[in-house]
């Protein structure tokens, strides 16, 4: 089965610019033919990622891999890390400052809806040193 | 019915071949190969931005002339309220509208009317929950097939009624088939259009089986006909009949406002129509209700087929309407069946590259390698409008690398080198070229 590789740095000093790798996903994605109810998952989850890793690990890198059956997103920083997972999966609860929440962002929903998107979410941190996230979702 | 049809078209003798309509066209459908601007007609959506751009007037849209009227007994005028903006010093719509009889239509139906009960039902059917929010508006005909080509999950969002200029041609025929008594083949409706992408939606609607709009004769044809006759009338009839609501449907924000509620937005412009787009796809923008969206710029008074500048028309448009009351028409009772789309809105993928999704990812990481062999400078001297584009023809077989104008620099050098190697060096000549062993 063959898959495509997409790669992206996504750039932590520029706010303005983040969406740009989850948009060119998506554009892909339409022009694979992919189901458009996977592409949108896959848009919304993978942009939340993309914010997140923006506003708080200042930037990282994102691997996306596509085969017929699946995608599979890869975001990988070197960020502060995410003291309490369980808490940042909760609804509403944020610690982004306040001049990223003025633009509406910083909802505290980034995490949770990565997860509602998704048919897998797995996350790797560690305090200090960074996060990786992968998320999986089903053509 | 022509599937195929539309009213966007190319003059090839006018054509020179430059790149300022393929790199303007918002769904990639223009390419010039062998020095002339060709369309590809499954992408073509009929926004008319190639014929605003195209300096040499090749570009063209294909519309009804007044001769049309003879193909029918009883004919009828259905302006756009846009026309009413086309005139300098008018102060009464009635005057455009006594013009139309003595141009030789035998009724008027103001397309304001028929879109004063549009918003009517729309009012009613959001407050009814019957649409999926937020809604988007059906009545910009190049919108509806932009959506159509570029957006699948957002088909289901768009407005399942007819546009006012259906509406009002259905409404009309019925009120002068009880006027006359004439048979509904004797009778034909007339729809004066600011844009060609309405008239590809009167020859192949994608909302109803066919249309009862009989032709789409451009603003910008009847214009000069139409103002002599307004020079020169002996008595001004009162026809008018749409209000505030109607007449502004010409310009964006239109529609929306008559919603009668603030959680809407109205974007214009074909560019900033793909962003609020791309944004409600990603579910970005949530609290919202209603979302007006017009290709042209200015909305309908931005059309190509007007001859006013959008911004005089609007400016001319809210005067007009000043001391008109907000709304003059009103359905009787539940939305009626007419008025709801036949058909549902289906996804067309013509920019999916291949059926086969194992073969779309093969062609797709090959669209990637190639693309990476351009300069990306997206010059457009290749014929497509950006590298990218040129990659993903060639990947389709349409096209060759050495399109671009830099590859095919490179293989000439690269050529002459070897032309060099080959001619520096003659056996038996001594102290000519270099010994190339």
């Amino acid at each position: 089965m063959s898959t495509l590789t997409l790669r992206y740095q996504v750039p932590g000093d520029d706010f303005t610019r983040a969406g740009e790798a989850s948009s060119d996903v998506k554009r892909k994605l339409k022009q694979l033919g992919y189901n458009p109810d996977a592409i949108r998952k896959v848009a919304i989850a993978m942009y939340e990622g993309e914010i997140n890793m923006v506003i708080h690990a200042g930037g990282g890198e994102a691997v996306v891999d596509i085969d017929p059956k699946q995608v599979r997103i890869a975001l990988i920083d070197q960020g502060p890390g995410i003291p309490d997972v369980e808490k940042a999966m909760q609804e509403g609860w944020s610690t982004a400052p306040d001049n990223v929440r003025n633009l509406g962002f910083g909802a505290g929903m980034g995490l949770p809806n990565m997860k509602k998107y998704t048919d897998e979410l797995r996350i790797e941190t560690k305090v200090g040193e960074g996060t990786s996230l992968y998320m999986t979702v089903n053509a | 019915m022509d599937r195929f049809f539309h009213s966007v078209t190319l003059d090839s003798s006018k054509c020179m071949g430059c790149t300022n309509c393929i790199k303007r066209c918002p769904t990639e459908a223009i390419r010039v190969r062998e020095g002339k601007a060709c369309i590809i007609s499954e992408r073509c959506i009929d926004c008319g931005e190639c014929i605003r751009v195209c300096p040499h007037h090749a570009k063209r849209a294909q519309y009804d002339h007044l001769e049309v009227l003879d193909r029918f007994r009883y004919k009828i005028a259905l302006p756009a309220p846009t026309l009413y903006g086309q005139f300098n010093h008018l102060d009464d719509i009635d005057i455009v509208l006594t013009g139309l009889k003595q141009l030789g239509f035998d009724m008027v139906f103001e397309v304001s009317r028929a879109a004063e009960l549009v918003s009517e039902a729309t009012r009613r059917m959001m407050k009814e929950g019957a649409l999926k929010k937020p809604v988007i508006s059906s009545a910009c005909p190049a919108v509806v097939r932009l959506i159509r080509v570029r957006f699948p999950d957002l088909c289901d969002h768009v407005l399942p009624l007819a546009s006012p200029m259906e509406c009002a041609a259905r409404l009309a025929k019925e009120e002068a088939a009880r006027l006359t008594g004439l048979p509904r083949e004797e009778i034909g409706a007339f729809f004066l259009t600011p844009c060609p992408a309405k008239v590809t939606d009167v020859r192949v609607p994608l909302d109803f089986e066919s249309s009862q709009v009989d032709g789409a004769i451009a603003i910008s044809e009847i214009f000069p006909k139409l103002t002599e006759k307004m020079e020169h009338l002996q008595q001004v009839e009162p026809l008018q009949g749409s209000g505030v609501i109607g007449v502004s449907w010409a310009s964006s924000g239109g529609e929306s406002a008559a919603l009668l509620n603030d959680k809407y937005l109205a974007a214009d412009g074909v560019e900033n129509v793909i962003r609020v787009l791309e944004e409600l796809e990603d579910e970005r923008i949530r609290e919202l209700d209603f979302i007006e969206l017009n290709a042209c710029a200015g909305g309908c008074v931005g059309g190509v087929l007007c001859v006013e500048n959008a911004y005089v028309a609007k400016a001319r448009l809210q005067r007009l309407r000043r001391y008109l009351p907000v709304s003059r028409n009103h359905l009787p009772g539940d939305v009626p069946q007419g008025m709801r789309w036949e058909k549902s809105l289906e996804f067309a993928p013509v920019l999916k590259l291949s059926d086969d999704m194992e073969e779309a990812l093969q062609m797709m990481s090959d669209i990637d390698r190639i693309c990476g062999e351009f300069p990306g400078l997206d010059c457009g001297s290749c014929g497509a409008p950006s590298c990218r584009a040129l990659a993903e023809d060639v990947v389709r077989g349409e096209a060759r690398k050495s399109d671009c104008i830099f590859v095919l620099r490179e293989e000439i050098r690269s050529m002459a080198n070897v032309l060099e190697s080959i001619g520096g060096f003659i056996p038996g000549e001594k102290g000519r070229g270099k010994e190339t062993t």
